[in-house]
């Protein structure tokens, strides 16, 4: 892509945002819609400056929530799937175990969370962990294995040591599928942390958006998700930008 | 009479999966001089693949015996194979220099001349000037040139070639037929190449050997007693003619 096409291409993307944002302006205004049920964006955008909503604490306790549920995701996904690949006895016993958890809707352990930590911020993010984990594990060791048979050959054939094999060719092989890993984790992330504070939490974006339900504050429920959904994109441009450093363009997987 | 570099006798392949036995190579007797190009034609499925990776140290075999390296060349077996396959089997996140590496970081070769070593490689296989290019910006000739680099980089006695240019269109395939007469000449290395056209064999042959299938057994090995340095002409002699000839009919296929 040349710079003049992503500029073209940026530029283009930025006007769809703008159109949609009118759109929604013009509905409501020229609609009559009462604000309890959707608010103007201008509307949206006032919902900010009350001050009893304590916006700056509910974003950074949600982002906390999200962020380490993540990160701790990432960590444990690749090591767990390096441990499988690195022995195929406890790949052969731990796998299919690992299979059935993720059967588990992962929102049904909410509750059991809560039991057993607590309202606030840690329930929550071992929510998003928990969803977040497995695409994590199952595209890493996907990545891992997914080695040319041939090219082993030519490594061993020079006596390399499986150490060799695996800091040389599996797994910068694997990167670009932890990657897309990450990404499709990025989004569950955000999701499990939200529900999380759905089930049960006096703090964070999720529980702020039940309490002005009562009130039918519906302003502060738009600015509320559309906070969330930053932060959810904020990560998943962390994720590219780390990908782009990390990653030769043609070895990426979309 | 000296020893040959390499001799094969009586060598068997067997192959074991779950209970069943399959006999993939049996009885098959060659010598091979040092610094010849010995040419091993024959449908596939009849173990040519197999010989190679026999003589790779890769599979010990089940019969026969299998010597290489003689007085004036010893040669040992943990550093002085070179291998290329029909794929090329680039690292994609590897520059085209730090690929050709890739033999010299396993055998822990010195890095500053290894990496001279590899320039100079570049240079002879006609890539000079691709050495910080990434795989995926080289055509798949190219990329064959790449790995026949890599196959030389850490100055190995012995080059195992597994059709190595069975994926490349036909022209290409003529031109590389030529690039690696020249560079085999250059490098004065021995060289077993593999292939299943006949015309390829006879071609960049001192020798060839004949295999037939099922079971894979040795039909006969001929000198192919053409001068050197060949030209495309040469396929349209009477001479050429006559070895094409004696393959096909060797294989059962007149
Ligand atoms: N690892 C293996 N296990 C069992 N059978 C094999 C194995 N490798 C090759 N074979 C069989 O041995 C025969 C010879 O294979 P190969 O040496 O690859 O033939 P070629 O390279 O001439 O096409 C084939 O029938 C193939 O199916
Ligand atoms: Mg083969």
């Amino acid at each position: 892509m040349t710079a003049g096409e992503s500029a073209w291409r940026i530029g283009l993307a930025t006007l769809a945002h703008v159109a949609v944002i009118l759109a929604w302006h013009l509905f409501t205004t020229l609609g009559n819609v009462p604000k309890f049920v959707m608010p103007t964006p201008w509307d949206t955008v006032l919902a900010l400056i009350q001050p009893e909503y304590r916006w700056w604490d509910n974003i950074l306790v949600t982002a906390a929530e999200i962020y380490g549920g993540y990160l701790l995701a990432v960590g444990g996904g690749v090591l767990a799937a390096l441990v499988f690949t690195w022995s195929r006895w406890l790949d052969a016993a731990f796998m299919p175990v690992l299979v059935s958890f993720n059967m588990i809707p992962k929102v049904a352990l909410g509750p059991l969370f809560i039991v057993w930590f607590s309202y606030g911020l840690l329930p929550n993010a071992l929510i998003a962990f928990s969803i977040a984990f497995f695409p994590i594990v199952l595209t890493t060791a996907r990545g891992l294995r997914e080695v040319e048979p041939d090219l082993l050959d030519l490594v061993r054939s020079l006596r390399g040591s499986k150490w060799q094999i695996f800091v040389k060719i599996q797994l910068p092989g694997a990167l670009p599928y932890i990657f897309s890993g990450m990404k499709v984790a990025a989004i569950l992330a955000v999701a499990g942390a939200i529900v999380g504070e759905f089930l049960g939490s006096d703090k964070g974006l999720g529980y702020l958006m039940l309490q002005v339900q009562v009130t039918l504050d519906t302003a502060a429920m738009f600015m509320a998700v559309i906070l969330i959904s930053l932060l959810g994109v904020l990560l998943y441009a962390l994720v590219i930008v780390l990908e782009r450093l990390v990653v030769v363009r043609d070895a990426r997987v979309s | 009479m000296t020893e040959p570099f390499i001799r094969l006798q009586g060598v068997r392949k067997v192959y074991r999966t779950r209970g069943q036995e399959f006999l993939a190579v049996s009885e098959v007797t060659f010598d091979v001089e040092a610094g010849e190009l010995v040419t091993m034609v024959g449908p596939s499925g009849c173990g040519k693949s197999t010989l190679l990776k026999i003589l790779a140290g890769l599979h010990p075999h089940d019969g026969g015996s299998v010597r290489i390296g003689n007085q004036a060349n010893p040669f040992d077996p943990s550093r002085d194979i070179g291998m290329v396959f029909q794929q090329a089997l680039l690292l994609k996140w590897r520059r085209i220099l730090d690929n050709v590496m890739l033999p010299a970081e396993i055998l822990g070769l010195p890095a500053k001349a290894s990496r001279e070593r590899a320039r100079d490689l570049l240079a002879m296989v006609g890539l000079a000037g691709a050495e910080d290019k990434y795989p995926y910006e080289l055509s798949g000739g190219m990329q064959q040139r790449t790995a026949i680099a890599r196959a030389l980089v850490h100055d190995p006695k012995l080059v195992l070639m597994d059709e190595p240019f069975g994926a490349l269109d036909a022209l290409t395939r003529e031109k590389m037929n030529l690039e690696l007469l020249r560079i085999w000449r250059e490098s004065r290395k021995t060289i077993l190449f593999v292939t299943h056209g006949i015309a390829e064999a006879v071609f960049l042959a001192t020798r060839t050997v004949v295999l037939t299938a099922g079971p894979a057994r040795m039909a006969d090995h001929i000198r192919i007693e053409l001068p050197y340095p060949r030209t495309l002409d040469m396929k349209t002699t009477a001479a050429f003619g006559d070895y094409s000839r004696r393959i096909y009919h060797l294989l059962g296929m007149e």
